[in-house]
């Protein structure tokens, strides 16, 4: 009976919608096009398309023959995955606890695991290059790896243990009495039920990671361990830019992120959109 | 085989007591209901029997053994929750053997069993199919299957009936009160609904406030109850209460049920107005406004037409009265 209205609602906020869009790909859209031309046509006419007059690959030859691009691309890819994976899985183990047991300090114990959140850990990046030279991990994966976890830790068990609190007591307690350890009943019963919130999580905690420049700078700037973002670096220089390597650069850097994000966006939505639905 | 001992048990949450000393004995066999108001600590007793919950103080025992520190799964109950509680990720057959597989028996053993209780239930069709896919009364069937597979010594259900519509409820009440006719097995049953408690129960227990009101068979419990707690709290519609200073008597209150106040046009003790009357087919409900005593409550059986605003005059039987003191305990002489 709304139908007329509706339409028009519909209307107004596919517009909304579809303009918010354009400009949040418009950046990434300038990228990968100018990828795609040579020196002069990106200078001359950012905006257009790669057209037969301007097309020129020489940025993804630069990128393929300077540095070992692939090895970057593989590191990059090694510690976001690693410190996914460990965000995720200590995070939602943290969670867990915090929600289902009761224990002295139960809120204390919350509320000093979410406080990373308010603080920024670069603020600590003095005391934590000294810890990694400490312990001889400089120039190594773990070091960012390790750091990484630290830092998505804190948000991922304020979200998860959140959606933890929703999953049914007497779930848990079916499984208790069918004999079920504690590990099996988190890992059976709990996680498949809050992976929309893990999946949330996963990618806000991604991202960061991924383009994160600071931390392989100044932990692991050698060759062998450095990652893609650090990687595109060589291309900018204090006086001369390769422009054309650093757009075909940032352009290959899109594509793992992009594979992982398809990944868990079915998930996602379903997180972002919990509750608002029953 | 199945007897269940509490001896002075308590449960505390940080300061808060939530039960406070209970004592009960469940024989072997018995149908025990817990019944009492939102709040009076019956599901927190049951989780404490399950092992769900830890004891405070006093003892749980389980065919005279103590089992207050014994994991639930080694306590050989099973439960039935309010939510169902089925696995999402496993099919019904899946879910109903899962405790015996977790107990390591034997691959044939299990089929067998699962056979057994979903041929019970009539879930034989539905063996295949995953929680999601079945309706809420058949999701509760599975659960009691899930149940059925253990072969406990002791059945808890957790208001197994309350997510479930009206004609369900009444069909699945049967179905549990047939279960233990063919089981005889022991069941502790919790509930807030006083008709399930009666039409089920061998043994009632009246709980409030953490604490045992009245225990006993649903009739002693219902004709001969201690307190006003447990007489307004069993029966429905509930018992009138009347004072007793108001009837010139030196009880300080009397019960009466509303199928024992008779009502007149012309003749009777309490002069009132109707307020509203409700009729219901079988019988009606005729609430009258008595001075110095609040609303009261007439049951009759079959249908009468008393009209809204008419002055009556009701009169208790004062045969079928209790009467109770200051305290709310029971007069007996």
């Amino acid at each position: 009976m709304q139908a007329r209205q509706n339409l028009g609602r519909t209307i107004a906020a596919h517009a909304v919608l579809i303009t918010w869009t354009l400009v949040a790909l418009f950046p990434v859209f300038v990228i990968v096009v100018n990828s795609f031309k040579s020196r002069k046509a990106i200078f001359a006419d950012p905006l257009s398309l790669p057209l037969p007059s301007n097309f020129d690959m020489v940025g993804y030859t630069t990128v393929m023959h300077q540095g070992d691009f692939f090895q970057y691309f593989l590191n990059s890819m090694i510690v976001t995955v690693g410190s996914l994976f460990c965000v995720l899985l200590f995070g939602a183990m943290a969670a867990f606890a915090l929600s289902e047991y009761r224990f002295k300090g139960n809120t204390l114990m919350g509320l000093y695991l979410a406080l990373g959140i308010m603080i920024p850990i670069r603020l600590g990046t003095v005391a934590i290059l000294q810890m990694m030279v400490a312990t001889g991990l400089v120039n190594t994966r773990t070091a960012l790896v390790l750091v990484y976890s630290a830092q998505g830790l804190p948000l991922a068990v304020f979200i998860l243990s959140e959606f933890m609190r929703t999953v049914s007591d007497d779930l848990k307690n079916a499984g208790r009495i069918d004999g079920l350890s504690e590990y099996t009943i988190f890992f059976r019963l709990v996680l498949p039920l809050v992976r929309p919130a893990m999946a949330t999580v996963a990618v806000f905690t991604m991202i960061p990671i991924w383009n994160d420049l600071w931390f392989p700078l100044i932990l692991a700037p050698g060759e062998e361990v450095k990652t893609i973002t650090l990687g595109s670096q060589v291309f900018i220089g204090q006086f001369v830019t390769d422009w054309n390597a650093v757009l075909a650069a940032l352009s290959l850097a899109i594509l793992p992120v992009l594979v992982l994000y398809l990944l868990f966006s079915r998930q996602l939505i379903r997180g972002i959109t919990a509750g608002a639905v029953k | 085989m199945g007897a269940l001992t509490l001896t002075q048990v308590t449960k505390a949450f940080g300061k808060t007591e939530v039960i406070k000393g209970v004592d009960l004995r469940v024989e072997d066999g018995e149908f025990c209901v817990f019944v009492g108001p939102s709040g009076c600590g019956k599901s927190t007793l049951l989780r404490m029997i399950a092992g769900l919950e830890d004891v405070t103080d006093g003892e749980v025992a389980i065919d005279g053994v103590r089992v207050n520190e014994t994991a639930p799964a080694k306590r050989e109950i099973a439960m039935v929750f309010q939510s169902y509680a089925l696995y999402p990720h496993l099919t019904v057959r899946d879910n109903m053997g899962l405790a015996l597989k977790q107990a390591g028996v034997s691959k044939v053993a299990i089929v067998e069993a699962t056979n057994k209780a979903a041929n019970m239930l009539s879930l034989d069709v539905l063996l295949d199919r995953r929680p999601a896919e079945l309706s809420g009364g058949q999701r509760q069937r599975v659960a009691i299957g899930r149940a059925i597979v253990r072969t406990p010594k002791i059945f808890l259900f957790d208001e197994p009936l309350s997510n479930l519509d009206a004609a369900l409820r009444v069909a699945t009440r049967i179905e549990i009160a047939k279960l233990h006719r063919d089981l005889k097995a022991t069941m502790i049953y919790v509930t807030h609904d006083q008709v399930e408690a009666m039409t089920l129960a061998d043994k009632i227990v009246v709980l409030r406030a953490g604490k045992v009101e009245q225990v006993g068979k649903p009739m002693e419990v219902y004709n001969n109850p201690d307190n006003t707690f447990v007489a307004s709290f069993i029966g429905s519609p509930q018992m009138n209460m009347l004072s007793g200073a108001a009837l010139g008597i030196t009880a300080h209150t009397l019960g009466i049920r509303p199928e024992h106040v008779a009502i007149s046009r012309d003749k009777g003790s309490l002069p009132g107005r109707i307020s509203h009357v409700e009729k219901l087919g079988g019988e009606t409900l005729v609430y009258v406004q008595v001075e110095g005593q609040g609303l009261l409550t007439v049951r009759l059986l079959g249908e009468y037409d008393w009209q809204v605003d008419e002055a009556v005059y009701l009169s208790p039987d004062q045969t079928r009265a209790f009467l109770f003191d200051a305290g709310g305990l029971r007069i007996r002489t």
